[in-house]
């Protein structure tokens, strides 16, 4: 009897690990493929109606010099480049998970940014742009006059 | 399901084996990525932490095991609400068993632009020594 009651936990904890792993899968095939979910840098975008968007990217270990911005219409473009800590090849790797070289992604935007006005800063490894919409789609209040 | 390699690449992996005592504060916890190489009798070790400074970074050596603890304080723009998010936010937690072999008291550390380094010098190695045998 006990080692059946101790058999049931791990066995359900299996069943969530497939469940998870099946989500993934899911994931991956359907909705990564419209959000494109595979870009590098992974991006969240933070939202304010009628003033415009702020963006920001988990780009951890990237020199100020080595990246890009680029609004193009409605198009934000960030390319840059992770350097490797050392070129010489003398090391030995024991493990090795972070990407290094060069990337970009473009985002496309739901409204005309105001170019004048974005702002970018990177801090902690973090960049965050501010993307204001353009003036002249900035909704309008029309006053209602009486006759 | 591992095949997908760009994904899991990207994608920031939530610590799921956590310490038996739990957390007191509420937020995600994600395993960052590492770097470990070894290059001239040093061992260096980098991990991504993004969102995290040399002030909110504890490393601990306890025994062999080595802990990183990087937190990060939630950092939202004002007005703002998230609207599409693609990595979560949280803070980084991350253990490693390390040798003997380094010289504990010569581990440093640095953090620059969300990037974690430690230095982990190997100790010169014990000078090997000829015992005698005497004769009785």
């Amino acid at each position: 009897m006990i080692y059946r009651r101790r058999s049931v936990p791990s066995l359900w904890e299996e069943m969530d690990k497939l469940q998870r792993e099946m989500n993934q899968l899911f994931d991956s095939a359907f909705t990564n493929r419209l959000e494109n979910h595979v870009d590098f840098p992974a991006i969240n975008v933070w939202v304010k109606p009628g003033e415009g968007q702020v963006i920001t990217a988990e780009l951890p270990g990237i020199d100020q010099d080595e990246l890009d911005l680029k609004i193009n219409g409605d198009v934000l473009t960030i390319t840059g480049k992770r350097e490797k800590p050392n070129q010489e090849n003398e090391e030995t790797y024991h493990r090795q998970e972070r990407i290094y070289g060069n990337f970009s992604r473009s985002i496309r935007l739901s409204f005309p940014v105001d170019s004048e006005k974005v702002e970018a800063e990177y801090e902690k490894g973090i960049l965050k742009v501010w993307l204001p919409i353009a003036e002249t789609e900035k909704p309008k209040k029309i006053s209602v006059k009486a006759v | 399901m591992k095949e997908d390699t760009n994904k899991t690449d990207i994608v920031k992996q939530e610590e799921k084996n956590q310490d038996l005592a739990e957390r007191t504060r509420e937020s995600r916890v994600y395993i960052p990525k590492v770097d470990i190489y070894e290059k001239d009798d040093v061992i260096y070790l980098l991990a991504d932490i993004p969102g995290s400074d040399e002030n909110m970074v504890e490393v601990t050596l306890d025994k062999n095991v080595l802990t990183i603890d990087a937190r990060v304080k939630p950092e939202r723009p004002e007005d703002y609400s998230l609207n599409y998010a693609e990595y979560g936010i949280g803070d980084f937690r991350r253990r490693f068993n390390i040798s003997d072999e380094i010289d504990r008291e010569k581990i440093s550390a640095t953090v620059k632009n969300g990037v974690l380094t430690l230095t982990m010098p190997k100790s010169a190695p014990a000078a090997s020594r000829k015992i005698s045998v005497q004769a009785v």
